[in-house]
């Protein structure tokens, strides 16, 4: 925010009255939480939850500050790994994602205007009902009774392979994953795709360029500040998700979400939580970092 | 050489019929217009050329092949469109890499030419520029390079100047008789404004409602139109509704209703009796209060209603006896003509009797 001391005071007080609730917004609900966060990873847990206090007049007692939780993060290899694993569904939830949602997105923007509207309705339909009703929709769709699991297993039976579970497995986790955050590719993408000239790809037609270049030369390298905003979507809640695996993963299929959950609502290891979350917070404030460089070049022109 | 023939081409949208019947011949090298207002087909035309469209009857035929079976991008004809259609995530050597690309030419051969197109339209010191950084000028330059770049067999430019102000398109003109000159490639040009049409072409086809009008050199559309639309179309041209009295071989008496008559230049064709207008351009028509008017042929008593003073010429409107307005337009420097007149002056008009023209109904 620049410092504009010219402004007149109607437009200064203008400017505070439409900055000023969620700048206080932001400050209450977002960078005060980090900071108690921040805070509580240095200190011990307490015995029933909760954090032990910082003074104590009993030597017994846990007190003070201590690195201890980030001392542990980094001893227990199976803390990488659960990162590494949540870092690869995110990665693997978002490809899946963006190989969907762009021919749909595509599809969208070159239907004719009167009935994108609807499609993008029809996109966003599913929001309409409760998130947790349409992932335990999932168990049942996946159950070993439901007909897809029986056709599935039959086929894998009559070519001499093993029955497989569907359901409280990777796939099932993955399945859910892509089919909520499905939307929040589409989205962006058809937005960016909509905006398209279409004299561009006739000129590049004329050019020379058949469909395959058009493709390539024109509509993709035009879309990728819309790639890069539904990735940036998709991949970073994909990251924090405990919903998904709870329901439809199996007792291995822990993620980082399920991880930090576990800490507060299991273990109460208040201080640990904290660490996993800044973790957290870090790795993915990198990766959008890493996003907005690349992405800086495709919005250049956009 | 004919480089481009359309040989009865018709295309239908519906029960409009947008292009109906036009059979034309290019000349290879030659800087060929479609003028028309919007509306009268030859945007449809263009677009059946470049490969974007096709013809529901006639032929279309480059070097005396048919392009029926060739789709746009394997067309050698490339087009310079109205918005440019410049790649926005490409440079500007990028877009004028693009079609020695997609034509999968060395890489080598790829820099030398783009470097070449670039000197060309005198852009050289911006081919590592974005589009949104140019000017429209630029702009226009470069989808000039990018579509020359590959040495089509044909340009196609869809109405490239019209987003340029006045000055600048000026400049442009010259630019593009210049470029076509120098690359000898066959350019097609719509363009619904006549004065560019009449400055840029070898040849003008007029079009209206689908049809060619009058296809002719600009000179001769100019000072011989055929029809009214054509004469109306071109330029600005007085019109009267005149009747035929006299058809010589030497020269046309019309009467004009509440006026009398007027001598005229013969017409292949036309009638004692027929019924017409009598057109006459603006500077044609000469005004005075001395007797120098009256010893024309065609002589008129009329009134000055409203004059536009637009600083090398003056445009007088002129009220004749029956009612009629008619437009002069007098140069202001030259001698013994910088005389102005006032609204409401009582003058003389006249015209020689080989100017103007009777156009048939």
């Amino acid at each position: 925010m620049t410092d504009s001391p010219q402004l007149p005071r109607g437009a200064r007080l203008a400017k505070w009255l439409v900055s000023g609730p969620p700048f206080v917004y932001l400050l209450l609900f977002f960078v005060a939480p980090g900071i108690i966060m921040v805070l509580a990873s240095f200190r011990y847990p307490g015995e029933f939850g909760g954090l032990a206090p910082l003074a104590s007049s009993d030597p017994g007692t846990l007190q003070g500050l201590t690195l201890e939780t980030y001392a542990f993060f980094f001893s227990d290899i199976i803390y990488s790994y659960v990162f590494l694993k949540s870092f690869l569904v995110a990665l693997a939830t978002t490809l899946i994602c963006l190989l969907m949602a762009y021919p749909l997105a595509l599809l969208i923007a070159r239907s004719p205007k009167k009935s994108r509207d609807l499609m993008v309705l029809l996109v966003i339909l599913p929001f309409a009902s409760n998130f947790l009703i349409r992932v335990y929709a999932w168990m049942i769709i996946l159950g070993p009774q439901a007909a897809f699991s029986q056709t599935v297993n039959g086929l894998l039976t009559a070519l001499g392979f093993e029955p497989v579970h569907l359901l409280f497995s990777p796939f099932a986790v993955l399945v859910g994953m892509v089919y909520v955050h499905l939307p929040f590719m589409v989205l962006p993408l058809y937005t960016n795709l909509e905006k398209h000239d279409p004299v561009l790809l006739d000129a590049a037609q004329d050019l020379g360029a058949n469909a395959w270049q058009r493709f390539w030369r024109v509509t993709f390298p035009l879309s990728l500040p819309g790639i890069f905003s539904g990735s940036a979507l998709v991949f970073i809640p994909v990251l924090g998700m405990f919903a998904i695996p709870d329901i439809l993963g199996g007792t291995g299929d822990m993620l980082i979400g399920n991880l930090i959950k576990e800490q507060f609502l299991g273990t109460r290891d208040w201080p640990f939580g904290s660490t996993l979350s800044i973790m957290l917070t870090i790795a993915v404030l990198l990766i959008v970092w890493l996003a907005a460089r690349l992405g800086g070049r495709g919005r250049r022109y956009a | 050489m004919a480089s481009l023939e359309l040989r009865n081409v018709t295309r239908r949208f519906g029960d409009f019929v947008a292009v109906d019947d036009v059979s034309l011949t290019i000349e290879s090298g030659e800087f060929f217009t479609l003028l028309g207002p919007s509306g009268c087909g030859k945007t449809t035309i263009l677009r059946m050329i470049a490969g974007f469209d096709l013809p529901d009857e006639g032929q279309i035929l480059l070097d005396g092949r048919d392009l029926a079976d060739t789709s746009a991008e394997k067309r050698p004809v490339h087009t310079v469109f109205q918005s440019y259609a410049l790649f926005p995530h490409l440079t500007v050597a990028g877009n004028v890499a693009f079609p020695l690309k997609m034509a999968r030419r060395p890489e080598s051969e790829i820099r030398q030419r783009t470097r070449e197109a670039l000197d060309q339209v005198h852009l050289s010191d911006k081919a590592n520029a974005y589009p949104h950084e140019l000017s429209g000028g630029q702009k226009q330059r470069v989808a000039l390079a990018r579509g020359l770049v590959n040495r089509p067999r044909l340009l196609l430019l869809d109405e490239p100047l019209g987003a340029l102000d006045a000055k600048l398109r000026e400049e442009m003109q010259v630019e593009l008789i210049n470029l076509q000159r120098d690359v000898g490639i066959t350019f097609v040009f719509v363009t619904h404004a006549q004065v560019e049409a009449l400055a840029l072409s070898h040849r003008i086809a007029v079009m209206n409602e689908g049809r060619v009008a009058q296809l002719d050199e600009p000179a001769k559309l100019y000072s011989a139109p055929r029809t009214r639309f054509v004469a109306d179309f071109i330029g600005q041209i007085n019109q009267l509704p005149a009747q035929v009295i006299e058809a010589g071989r030497s020269h046309l008496r019309l009467s004009v209703e509440g006026l009398g008559e007027i001598v005229a230049p013969p017409l292949q064709g036309a009638k004692v009796g027929e019924q017409g207008v009598y057109a006459i351009r603006p500077e044609q028509v000469r005004i005075g209060v001395h007797d120098e008017v009256g010893e024309l042929k065609n002589h008129f008593a009329g009134e000055v209603r409203s004059l536009l003073y637009q600083g090398d010429v003056t445009v007088y409107k002129v009220g004749l006896a029956n009612g009629a307005t008619i437009e002069a337009l007098l140069p202001n420097s030259a001698s013994g003509r910088a005389q102005l007149f006032e609204a409401g002056d009582v003058v003389k008009l006249g015209w020689r009797h080989d100017a103007g023209m009777f156009l048939h109904d």
